[in-house]
């Protein structure tokens, strides 16, 4: 499956990627290697193998449903562009 | 032409936790802005969510409850967009592996009659932060509070057909996960959030019609509301031989309608893949037993024992466990008071329940409890007061005059027994209406009522009144 500019445009929209045009044909070609890398794969008879959610054969550790964490909003909004009354402020959103 | 309305839910449970589900900052609602939003609920570089055991729990109590299997084994995807009240870009959220799936509820309609709406799946995913435009000129602010509080989305099967049997199912379940006490149930404050998936189809059709999503609407009413605007306004695009288009739309409860929101370019590619910073959460037979064990009575089997247990009828015994707590305090009563079971179910039904609605009360801060409730209702039932009398009583003691007895004797509120006392008003009575006691002696039965009255006028609703209807019979026939 080989993939075409506008698809790899597309792409990089959905993941908010700038690309420069001059690059795009590139991209379409090294993603197309990729595919067909997992076409390939595609031909092992995997019907009776559990798909894998995660590399580690380990399973999610539980944590108890305490408060452990304390107010630290003066700290982490020193590092935000803009902030007021206690808000991030971002560039408008409404629809 | 004859049109069928198709309809299935989503409703967002916010989870009773008391931490979040990946974080252990707080979920108490109504903090100042960004005062409970940690490194986690920031997407911040490095951090690392830790699932929280109690959702878990919640969301398998959940399960057990809706007859779903909860599965042994489910994972947690990354659900892909942008959005600022989502910092990581990223809701985390559950696929192709919900924890629960394939249960069913059944709920009760009008007509008595009972439908089994199943339940697609209920899956844990974190809720985003809150968006505010109003005041900020130009710009949005942002308060992450409420990023990572845990949420069970419960998805329904398309298996409503009218508003009304949506309304049912959706307070089915609201009683449900308050029952589990797994969600306050607080829609105001964004608890309990409905989204609507409405199509239409001719009657006798199998395949769906394309259907309409409405988002966010958050009250019974509303959605009822909402869902029947939505199934006119779709008839009306068929039947002037348009077409539904797939949109997401938004229920404006001033207007009374909904209205397109401007389609998110793309908004559908999520691009959903296993989050490889969460291990499948993995349940064993002892963990779901062990969840089984801490179920209460649920309202199903609450509702079918009050009907055995103290003979009442479906429809009573259905509003008395509507929720747990008017169930506690109805059983509370009739334990208290040992009258029988529908004299205490009309009381808590009628004037109880009036009096609660009337002052915006919740029945577990009544100003009666119920064992002065059922101190009122011992006095029903032992003939010292008469049910009209009673509620003289009830309203003194809602005033917070004190308790039934108290009431009683304070106003002088005794019921007259004494046979002496009542045959000398009927006396009395009988001797001020001469014409009317010509009538009835005549033949014109329907005059006793109007003498029950007269008594009863006379004794100020004291007197008893099968006492008074037998003696009123003995001496106007003497």
């Amino acid at each position: 499956m080989a993939l075409k500019p506008a698809e790899v445009e597309k792409i990089a929209h959905l993941a908010r990627l700038a690309i420069d045009p001059v690059d795009v044909d590139q991209y379409a070609r090294n993603l197309s290697d990729i595919l067909a890398f997992v076409e390939q794969l595609e031909a092992v008879d995997a019907a009776d193998v559990t798909p894998m959610a995660h590399p580690l054969e380990a399973t999610q550790r539980l944590r108890p449903d305490v408060v452990t964490e304390t107010d630290q909003r003066t700290h982490f909004q020193a590092g935000a562009p803009a902030v007021e009354a206690g808000l991030y402020l971002v560039p408008r959103v409404i629809e | 032409m004859q049109w069928e309305a198709v309809i299935g839910l989503e409703i967002h449970a916010q989870l009773a936790t008391k931490s979040k589900i990946f974080s252990g900052a707080s979920t108490a609602y109504g903090a100042a802005p960004n005062t409970q939003a940690c490194a986690v609920d920031l997407g911040l570089p490095g951090v690392l969510p830790v699932l929280n055991e109690e959702a878990v729990r919640m969301a398998a109590s959940f399960g057990l409850a809706t007859h779903a299997t909860v599965a042994p084994r489910s994972v947690f995807a990354r659900k892909n967009y942008f959005y600022p009240d989502l910092p990581k870009g990223y809701q985390i959220s559950q696929y192709e592996l919900p924890i629960v799936h394939t249960g069913y509820l059944d709920i009760e309609l009008e007509d008595g009659e009972t439908r089994r709406i199943g339940i697609t799946r209920a899956h844990l995913e974190e809720d985003a932060g809150k968006s505010l435009h109003e005041g900020f000129h130009g710009v949005t602010g942002i308060d992450l509070n409420r990023a990572g509080t845990p949420l069970l989305e419960i998805v329904s099967e398309p298996d409503l057909r009218s508003a009304k049997e949506a309304v049912a199912y959706m307070k089915k379940l609201h009683s449900l996960v308050r029952y589990l006490e797994i969600c306050d149930g607080n829609m105001q404050e964004g608890s309990f959030r409905c989204d609507a998936n409405v199509s239409i189809r001719r009657r006798g059709e199998h395949r769906f019609g394309t259907r309409a999503e409405i988002k966010n609407i958050n009250s019974f009413r509303f959605v009822e509301r909402a869902i029947n605007f939505e199934i006119e306004r779709q008839i009306e695009v068929l039947e002037s031989g348009g077409a539904v288009v797939q949109e997401t739309r938004l229920y404006d409860a001033g207007k009374d309608e909904t209205r397109s929101m401007r389609t998110k370019e793309e908004a559908n590619d999520y691009r959903y893949f296993p989050d490889p910073d969460l291990l499948p959460v993995e349940l064993d037979a002892a963990f779901i037993e062990a969840v089984r064990k801490t179920l209460p009575e649920l309202p199903d089997a609450k509702k079918s024992r009050f009907m055995e247990q103290y003979g009442l009828s479906a429809y009573d015994a259905g509003v008395l466990t509507a929720s747990r707590e008017m169930a506690d305090y109805y059983e509370a009563v009739v334990e208290a008071s040992k009258v029988e079971g529908k004299l205490a179910a009309n009381w808590v039904m009628g004037e109880l329940s009036a009096a609660l609605n009337r002052d915006g009360i919740e029945v577990e801060d009544s100003p009666i409890d119920a064992r002065a409730f059922a101190g009122l209702l011992q006095r029903i039932g032992d003939n010292t007061i008469s049910g009209k009398i009673a509620k003289t009583v009830f309203e003194a003691m809602w005033a917070g005059e004190g308790d039934a007895d108290a009431v009683i004797e304070a106003k002088g509120l005794k019921q007259i027994t004494d046979t002496g006392a009542i045959e000398q008003m009927i006396r009395e009575v009988i001797e001020a209406n001469p014409q009317q006691v010509e009538q009835y002696r005549s033949g014109k039965d329907k005059l006793f009522g109007f003498f029950v009255g007269q008594v009863m006028k006379a004794s100020k609703g004291k007197a008893n009144p099968a006492e008074v209807n037998k003696l009123l019979k003995q001496l106007l026939d003497e």
